[in-house]
C-alpha cells in the first residue's frame, strides 16, 4: 500500500478540501480540518440544517432503552445516531465561518440562537407520535437532501450525499411503521390519527422561505419548492395506511428566527447542563 | 428421549438404553472439547443451567443500557454523545444475540422477557447502582465492561455452540467499549481539578462492585464445579477476579488515579494479588433486590414493555391481515 493510499483510507489528520466530493463519506472531523470556510449565507444555511438534525437526534435518543421492542431501541437509536452525524457535519461546517466548533454551537448558544423548526422539537409522545414526526420529517429531508446533491456548495453537497442514503432508510422505517400502525388495530389507528392531529400544525413551517434564500442562490433549495412533492408523497403513504391527511390550519411558527415552542428550552437545558458546568473543559 | 424437551414430562430415574447412549455421546463431545449444538441431546441440567446463564446475560445487557442511557441526552460533547449512543445500541444488539442463543435451548424470548419483568430472573447486580456522573460512563466502560471481558473471553470456548459463537462477537464489541471508557477517564484525569475528582469518585464507587461481578469466592460458589465440568465455564470466580484486578492495578497507573484499595498488592510467594475484603453482604442484598436502583431498573423495563404492548399488537395484527390478503389474492 502506498503512502497516498494509507492517508486516503484513514483521512484523519490529512483531510483536505479535495476529498470533499459527492459520494465520498465525509466525517465531521474532516470538515473541521477543511481549509475553505463558507460565506455567511451558506453558514447560516448549514446552521439551520444542523440545528434541525441535532434537535431531532436529541429527541430520538431518548427512546433508547424505552422502545416497544429491543429492535426499535436499536432502530430509533440508529436514526438518532445518523441525525447526530448530519448535525455534526453541518454545524462543523457552519462553525468554520465564525471560528467555532460543533460543540461551541451545540452547547454554548442560547435558545433564541437556535434555528430549528418547531416540528423537530415536538416531544416524542407515544411511539405513534414519534413515528408520525419521523414520517413527516424523513420525507422532507429526503426531498431536500436529494435536491442539495446539486448544491453549488461542494461541502453541503458532500454532506447530503452521505445523509440522503441514511434518510432514505429513515423514510422506509417510518413508512413501514405508519402502515402497521394505521392498519393494525383500532387502538393503533386511533393513536395515529391523534399523532396526525398534534403534529399537523407544524408542517407548514417546513416549507416557508426566508430572505436568506435570495442570498444563497444555487447553494440552497427553497423550501416552498418541495411542498408539492411532499404533499403527494405524504398523502400516498397515509392512503396506504388507511389514514387521512388533516385539513386543519398550520400554526404560526418562526423557528428559523429563533422563536421556539416552549419545548426547546427544556431540551437544551438538559443537553447543555454538563458542558456548561465546566466551562473550558475538554471531554 | 421423548421427555427431552418437556420439562413437565415424567422424570424416570432409570435411564432407557437410548438415554444412556445419548448421555455417552454428550460426555464424549464434552471430553474432546467439541461443541454441543441445539439439536443434540443434552442433559436437562445442562439445558437449564445454560438457559439461566445465557438469559441472565441477555437481561444484563438490556438492563445495562439504562445507566448509560441516563447520560446520552447530557453527554458533554457531540462526539461523546455519538460514541455513547453507539455503545448503548451495541448492548441492545448483544441482548438480542443472547436471547436468540437462549431460544435455541427451547425457551422463547417472550417467556424470558416475562421472567425479567416479573422480577423472577436475575441480571448482573452492578447495574443496580446509579450512574451519577459523566465519569461513570468512563468507569463503567473501563471496570464493568473490563470485568465482563475477562469473564466472557473464556466463554467464547463454551461447550454450547450458539453461546460460544455469540460471545465471540460480543467480546469484540466489548473491547471497544472498554477502550472508550478508559479514554473518557484519560481525558478527565488530564482535565480540570473537578474533572479529575469526578473520575476518581467514579472509580471509587465502581471498584468493589466490579470485582464482585465475578461472583462469590470459590468456596461459596456451589454451581461453579458443575458448569466447569460441562465446560461452560473454564475458570473459577476467584481465578477470573485475580486476572482482572491484576490488569486494572496496572492500568490505573496510566490514568494517574488510584484504586480505593490500599491493601492491594501482588504477593510474590503465592503469585496472587491480595485485595481488600469485598462486601459480600451488600452483594447479596443487591441481588436480593435491595440495591439503590433495582426497583427503578425493573420499572423502566416494565413501563417500556407495557407501553409498547399496543405497538406489538398492531404489528402482529397487520402481519396477519397482510397474510390473509396474500392468501386471497
Amino acid at each position: 500500500m502506498s503512502a497516498t493510499e494509507t492517508t486516503e483510507s484513514y483521512g484523519d489528520s490529512t483531510a483536505s478540501a479535495t476529498r470533499i466530493t459527492p459520494g465520498n463519506a465525509l466525517r465531521p472531523e474532516d470538515i473541521q480540518l477543511q481549509q475553505g470556510a463558507p460565506g455567511e449565507a451558506v453558514a447560516q444555511y448549514a446552521l439551520r440544517l444542523g440545528d434541525d438534525a441535532l434537535v431531532l437526534a436529541q429527541r430520538l435518543s431518548n427512546w433508547i432503552s424505552r422502545g416497544p421492542e429491543i429492535e426499535e431501541d436499536i432502530a430509533l437509536g440508529n436514526i438518532a445516531l445518523d441525525q447526530l452525524g448530519h448535525a455534526r457535519s453541518f454545524l462543523s461546517y457552519a462553525g468554520l465561518a465564525w471560528g467555532k466548533s460543533e460543540d461551541d454551537l451545540a452547547y454554548w448558544r442560547e435558545e433564541e440562537d437556535f434555528r430549528s423548526l418547531h416540528l423537530f422539537e415536538q416531544p416524542n409522545g407515544d411511539f405513534g407520535v414519534t413515528i408520525m414526526r419521523q414520517l413527516m420529517i424523513s420525507i422532507y429531508q429526503h426531498l431536500l437532501y436529494t435536491e442539495l446533491l446539486d448544491s453549488s456548495d461542494e461541502t453541503i453537497s458532500a454532506i447530503c450525499a452521505k445523509a440522503v442514503k441514511e434518510v432514505d432508510y429513515h423514510r422506509d422505517h417510518a413508512i413501514m411503521w405508519t402502515r402497521r400502525l394505521g392498519i393494525g388495530t383500532e387502538e393503533s389507528a386511533r393513536r395515529m390519527r391523534h399523532a396526525l392531529e398534534v403534529l399537523w400544525p407544524y408542517v407548514g413551517e417546513l416549507f416557508e422561505d426566508e430572505d436568506l434564500y435570495d442570498e444563497l442562490g444555487d447553494a440552497g433549495v427553497r423550501p416552498s419548492s418541495l411542498r408539492e412533492r411532499w404533499d403527494t408523497e405524504f398523502a400516498a403513504v397515509l392512503e396506504s395506511a388507511d389514514l387521512e391527511v388533516p385539513t386543519g390550519p398550520f400554526a404560526l411558527c418562526r423557528g428559523r428566527h429563533g422563536e421556539h415552542s416552549e419545548h426547546l428550552g427544556h431540551l437544551l437545558a438538559e443537553m447543555q447542563v454538563l458542558a456548561r458546568k465546566h466551562p473550558g473543559a475538554s471531554w | 428421549m421423548a421427555a427431552q424437551n418437556d420439562p413437565n414430562g415424567p422424570l424416570s430415574t432409570v435411564p432407557t438404553p437410548e438415554e444412556e447412549a445419548a448421555q455417552e455421546h454428550f460426555d464424549a463431545v464434552i471430553a474432546e472439547d467439541s461443541r454441543i449444538e441445539p439439536r443434540d441431546w443434552m442433559p436437562e441440567g445442562y439445558r437449564k443451567t445454560l438457559t439461566r446463564q445465557i438469559s441472565q446475560h441477555a437481561h444484563s445487557e438490556i438492563i445495562g443500557m439504562q445507566p448509560e442511557a441516563n447520560w446520552i441526552t447530557r453527554a458533554p460533547s457531540l462526539k461523546r454523545k455519538s460514541i455513547l449512543m453507539a455503545k448503548v445500541q451495541d448492548e441492545a444488539g448483544h441482548g438480542l444475540y443472547l436471547y436468540s442463543a437462549a431460544e435455541t435451548l427451547g425457551t422463547p424470548r417472550d417467556v424470558l422477557t416475562e421472567q425479567l419483568i416479573s422480577g423472577k430472573a436475575k441480571y448482573s447486580s452492578i447495574f443496580n447502582y446509579p450512574a451519577r456522573s459523566w465519569a461513570d460512563m468512563g468507569a463503567i466502560g473501563w471496570l464493568v465492561d473490563g470485568a465482563a471481558i475477562v469473564n466472557q473471553v473464556p466463554l467464547c470456548r463454551a461447550s454450547y455452540g450458539p453461546y460460544g459463537r455469540a460471545m465471540v462477537r460480543v467480546c469484540k464489541e466489548e473491547s471497544f467499549h472498554q477502550r472508550q471508557g478508559f479514554e473518557i477517564l484519560m481525558e478527565l484525569a488530564a482535565g480540570t481539578e473537578a474533572q479529575k475528582q469526578m473520575a476518581q469518585d467514579a472509580i471509587n464507587r465502581f471498584y468493589g462492585p466490579s470485582l464482585m461481578m465475578f461472583g462469590p469466592p470459590d468456596g461459596d460458589s456451589p454451581n461453579s464445579q458443575q458448569t466447569m465440568k460441562w465446560k461452560i465455564k473454564r475458570f473459577t470466580n476467584d481465578d477470573l477476579r485475580q486476572r482482572f484486578v491484576g490488569m486494572i492495578a496496572e492500568q490505573v497507573k496510566v490514568l494517574g488515579l488510584t484504586l480505593p484499595d490500599p491493601e492491594l498488592r501482588f504477593d510474590e510467594e503465592t503469585g496472587k494479588w491480595i485485595h481488600k475484603d469485598l462486601d459480600w453482604a451488600e452483594f447479596k442484598a443487591v441481588i436480593a433486590g435491595a440495591g439503590p436502583c433495582n426497583a427503578q431498573r425493573l420499572q423502566r423495563r416494565r413501563d417500556a414493555h407495557h407501553e409498547g404492548a399496543w405497538v406489538r399488537e398492531a404489528a402482529a395484527a397487520y402481519a396477519e391481515k397482510m397474510q390473509q390478503e396474500a392468501e386471497v389474492a
